[in-house]
C-alpha cells in the first residue's frame, strides 16, 4: 500500500450506515466509509449505484433526504454544515457536468472562492495582484491560456475545458478532501493525462482524493490506495487498485451478483 | 375670454393665493391657468414660455390618463396635488445624522456611499453638514473654460432664452403624452447643458449633478444640446435612496445631437420603492427622448432601475441624420411589489441609421417587470439597422416577466434582429457558487451581475461599481 496516511490520525471523512433517499426513493442503503488525510480512495460503480449520490449529499446538494446515519468531518456532523460552511472547512467537489454561468468572470468567481476559504481561516484576503499570481503558476500546469480567466464561468468551454477548468478550481482552492465525480468522462487520452497530473500535484500527507468513476481508465494515472465498488446503494467490496482491475475485466454484473446475494 | 380678463382673474388669485402662498412657499392643491401663470411669474420667464405652458396646460385638460401599460396602481387625484412648491427648507426633516432611521444609514453603507454625501441624502439641512459651495465653482469655472454651459434649468431660462426657445419642446412637444404634456405645463426645475461646436466637455457631468441636484422636484425637465462635433456624458440620479414626499413623478429628458456629435446619458434610478407590502413607493411616469438630429450623431441611453413603486419610461431615439447612432441599455430589477413597464422605440428615419437595444428584466418577490419596444424603420432609413436582445431573469415563483415588442418596417433594405430569453436563477449555478464557499447572497448577487454584464459595462467606470451594489441592496431577501 502506497498510503502516506498515519493509520491511527482522526479519519477526515467518516461515514457511518449512511441511508439516503433521493425523490421518496432509497438511493444510499448503508454507506459506511473511512478516509483519511494522505489517501486516494476511488468509488467505482455502474450507473445507478449511487455514486454521484454519494458525492452530492456529503457536498449537501439540496434534494436529498438523509433517512439516517452520520458523516463527519475532521470530527464535525457534515450534515449540520450548510453547503458553502463545507466548501469552506476544506471539502471541494468536482463537478461531473459544471454548470455556465454567463457574464461571470472565471477569475472572480475563483477570487470569490478563495477569499471565502481564507476568511474562514482567518487569513488575510487576496487582493487581485496576489490572486494573480497564485492563478498564472497554476494554469500554467494544466496548461489553460490565460484568456481563459475572463471568460463567463464554463461560459461556452468545451466538456474538456470545464473539467480542466474545475481541476485549476481544486489547484488553487488546495482543500483537504476532494470529491471528484467523473471527472474522468469525456476526455480524450491526453486530457486526461493533464488533468491526472493536476490531480496527483495535489496528492499530500495533509489531503484526502475521492474519486468517483465508473472507469479503470483514470486509475491508471492516479492510483488509488483503496478501491470501493458501490452496487444498489451499498458498497459491495473494498480492496486495492487490483480490485479496479478485475472490474475492468470481469464487468459490474460480477459484483451486483454479489450485492444481491 | 380675453386677455386682460385673463391678466384680471390671474391677479387675484395672486392677491389672494399667492401673497398668502409666500409664507408657505406650496400653492393649494389643484392645477388651472392661475397655478401656471404664478410658476411662471415666480421664475420670471419670458412670454414665449409661460404661452408655451399654457399651450400645454390647455392641450392636457383634454387629455386622458393612459392605461396600457402593464401596470396596476391606485388613480392619481392629480386635484390633490400641489404644483408648486419652494425647495423645501428641511424645517422637518432631520437635524443631523443621528435622527436619520439607522436602516437608511446601513444601506448607505452598503452602497459605499461617501460620508459626507449620506446627511444630504438623508435630508439633514445642507448649510449644516458641509459646504459644496467650493467644490461645485471649481467643476464650474472648469466647464466655463471649455464653454459648456452646465446649470438649473430656471438659470438658463434667464441667461440663456435663445438656446431654451429654440430647442425646448423640440424633440418632446408639450403635446406629447399625458405625462410629458402635464409637466410641460408645470415643470418648476431642472438642468440645462449645452456643450459647443467641437467641445468635448472636460469632465462626466455626475459629481457636480449629485451636489447640486437635492430637491429638483417632482416635474424635473432637462434638456441636453450637443451641438456640432460635441460630446458629453450626463450620470443622473444616485445610488442611495432619496428622502422624498412627493409620490408622483412625471420628469422630462430632452436631447439633441447634431451632426457628429455624441450624447451619452446615463440613470441610476433608485426612488423609494414602497415596503415589503408594497405600501408607498414613488410613481415615476418619465419621458425621455433623444433626437439625432445630424449626420452621424450618436445617443446612448444607459439606465439602471431599481427604484419606484410604478416605473413607466421609454428612453427612445429619434434617428433623423444619415448614419446616425441610437443605443439602449437597460436592467430593471422590480422586488416585493414593485412594477416596471420600461424600453425604448428607436424611430430610424435617416439613412443607414443604426440602434442596439439591451435590456435585462430581474423580477424578484412580486415584482412585475415588462419590457416594451418599438422599433420602426421609415421608409426613408434606406440600410437602417437595428438588433434588439432582450432578456428576463426570474427569481422566486411569485414574480413576472412580460415582454411587448413592437417591429415596423418600412424600407426593405432594413435589417432587424429580435432575440429574447427568460430565465430562472437555476438551483444548480446556486450550488456551484455555494459548493466554492460563496454565500447564498453572494451568489445571488454574483449570478445576477453576470446576467447583467453587458449593459453595466456601459456605464462609466465608477458608476459600474456603484449599480453593482445597487442591485445586491434591492434584491436582498430575494434568496431562497
Amino acid at each position: 500500500m502506497t498510503s502516506a496516511a498515519d493509520p491511527l490520525a482522526p479519519p477526515l471523512l467518516d461515514i457511518r450506515d449512511l441511508h439516503v433517499k433521493v425523490g421518496g426513493q432509497e438511493v444510499l442503503r448503508g454507506i459506511s466509509l473511512v478516509v483519511r488525510a494522505g489517501e486516494v480512495h476511488a468509488i467505482m460503480g455502474p450507473n445507478g449505484s449511487g455514486k454521484s449520490t454519494l458525492a452530492h449529499v456529503l457536498a449537501g446538494r439540496p434534494g436529498y433526504e438523509i433517512v439516517s446515519g452520520s458523516a463527519s468531518f475532521e470530527g464535525r456532523d457534515l450534515f449540520a454544515l450548510a453547503p458553502e460552511q463545507r466548501a469552506r472547512a476544506g471539502l471541494f467537489l468536482g463537478f461531473q457536468y459544471p454548470v455556465e454561468i454567463p457574464g461571470v468572470n472565471n477569475a472572480y468567481l475563483l477570487k470569490a472562492a478563495v477569499n471565502a476559504a481564507r476568511r474562514e481561516r482567518g487569513l488575510a484576503e487576496l487582493d487581485a495582484f496576489e490572486f494573480l499570481s497564485v492563478v498564472r503558476t497554476k494554469i500554467r500546469l494544466m496548461q489553460i491560456d490565460e484568456s481563459f480567466l475572463s471568460r463567463g464561468v464554463n461560459e461556452g468551454f468545451s466538456g474538456g475545458e470545464k473539467k480542466r477548468n474545475e481541476i485549476l478550481q481544486l489547484l488553487v482552492l488546495e482543500p483537504k478532501l476532494a470529491l471528484l465525480d467523473e471527472t474522468d468522462s469525456g476526455l480524450d487520452i491526453d486530457a486526461l493525462k493533464l488533468v491526472a497530473n493536476g490531480i496527483n500535484s495535489l496528492r499530500a500527507a495533509e489531503r484526502a482524493i475521492v474519486l468517483v468513476t465508473h472507469y479503470q481508465r483514470m486509475l491508471d494515472f492516479v492510483v488509488p490506495d483503496y478501491v470501493h465498488v458501490l452496487a444498489r446503494g451499498r458498497i459491495a467490496r473494498s480492496g486495492d487498485r487490483t480490485l479496479a482491475l478485475e472490474l475492468e475485466k470481469r464487468g459490474y454484473d460480477w459484483i451486483g451478483e454479489q450485492a444481491a446475494a | 375670454m380675453s386677455t386682460p380678463d385673463i391678466d384680471a382673474l390671474v391677479n387675484r388669485s395672486y392677491r389672494h393665493g399667492f401673497v398668502t402662498d409666500i409664507e408657505s412657499d406650496t400653492v393649494p392643491p389643484g392645477l388651472d391657468e392661475s397655478v401656471v401663470r404664478l410658476i411662471s411669474h415666480k421664475k420670471h420667464e419670458p412670454q414665449f414660455l409661460l404661452d408655451w405652458r399654457l399651450r400645454a396646460l390647455a392641450h392636457w385638460q383634454r387629455m386622458r390618463e393612459p392605461h396600457w401599460a402593464h401596470l396596476r396602481y391606485q388613480p392619481i387625484d392629480y386635484d390633490a396635488i400641489s404644483y408648486y412648491s419652494a425647495p423645501k427648507q428641511n424645517k422637518d426633516g432631520p437635524k443631523s445624522l443621528a435622527d436619520v432611521d439607522p436602516k437608511l444609514l446601513a444601506t448607505y453603507e452598503k452602497l459605499g456611499v461617501p460620508l459626507h454625501e449620506r446627511a444630504r441624502l438623508a435630508g439633514v439641512a445642507v448649510d449644516a453638514v458641509f459646504d459644496s459651495v467650493s467644490v461645485a465653482t471649481t467643476f464650474k469655472e472648469r466647464l466655463s473654460a471649455a464653454g459648456v454651459i452646465f446649470c438649473p434649468f430656471s438659470e438658463a431660462v434667464q441667461k440663456h432664452p435663445a438656446l431654451l426657445e429654440r430647442y425646448l419642446g423640440s424633440v418632446v412637444p408639450y403635446t406629447d403624452n399625458f405625462y410629458a404634456t402635464l409637466n410641460s405645463a408645470v415643470f418648476t426645475d431642472g438642468s440645462f447643458v449645452y456643450v459647443p461646436p467641437g467641445v468635448r466637455c472636460p469632465m462626466e457631468l455626475s459629481t457636480y449633478f449629485r451636489i447640486n441636484a437635492a430637491n429638483t422636484g417632482q416635474f424635473e425637465r432637462t434638456l441636453i444640446i450637443a451641438d456640432e462635433g460635441a460630446y458629453v456624458s450626463y450620470l443622473e440620479g444616485c445610488t442611495a435612496p432619496m428622502r422624498d414626499e412627493n409620490q408622483l413623478h412625471a420628469a422630462v429628458v430632452e436631447l439633441i445631437a447634431l451632426d457628429d456629435a455624441q450624447i451619452k446619458y446615463s440613470t441610476v434610478q433608485n426612488w423609494y420603492p414602497g415596503d415589503e407590502q408594497g405600501r408607498g413607493g414613488i410613481y415615476n411616469f418619465v419621458t425621455k427622448r433623444g433626437e439625432c438630429r445630424g449626420r452621424n450623431a450618436r445617443i446612448s441611453w444607459t439606465q439602471v432601475e431599481t427604484g419606484s413603486a410604478i416605473t413607466w419610461k421609454y428612453p427612445s431615439c429619434i434617428l433623423r441624420g444619415e448614419n446616425s447612432v441610437g443605443e439602449f441599455y437597460s436592467v430593471a430589477t422590480t422586488n416585493n411589489y414593485q412594477q416596471a413597464d420600461t424600453g425604448t422605440k428607436m424611430i430610424h428615419i435617416g439613412a443607414n441609421t443604426r440602434s442596439t437595444i439591451v435590456s435585462k428584466g430581474i423580477s424578484a418577490g412580486h415584482g412585475q417587470n415588462a419590457y416594451r419596444g418599438l422599433v420602426k424603420i421609415l421608409p426613408s432609413a434606406i440600410g437602417a439597422r437595428n438588433f434588439t436582445q432582450c432578456d428576463s431573469l426570474l427569481m422566486g415563483k411569485h414574480s413576472g416577466a412580460h415582454t411587448f415588442p413592437y417591429i415596423e418596417v418600412r424600407n426593405p433594405t432594413a435589417t432587424v434582429e429580435h432575440e429574447a430569453s427568460t430565465s430562472r436563477i437555476s438551483e444548480e449555478q446556486l450550488f456551484y457558487c455555494l459548493q466554492r464557499g460563496i454565500g447564498a447572497e453572494d451568489a445571488v448577487n454574483m449570478i445576477v451581475s453576470g446576467f447583467c454584464r453587458t449593459v453595466f459595462k456601459e456605464l462609466p467606470m465608477e458608476f459600474a461599481v456603484e449599480a453593482q451594489n445597487l442591485l445586491a441592496v434591492s434584491l436582498e431577501g430575494a434568496v431562497g
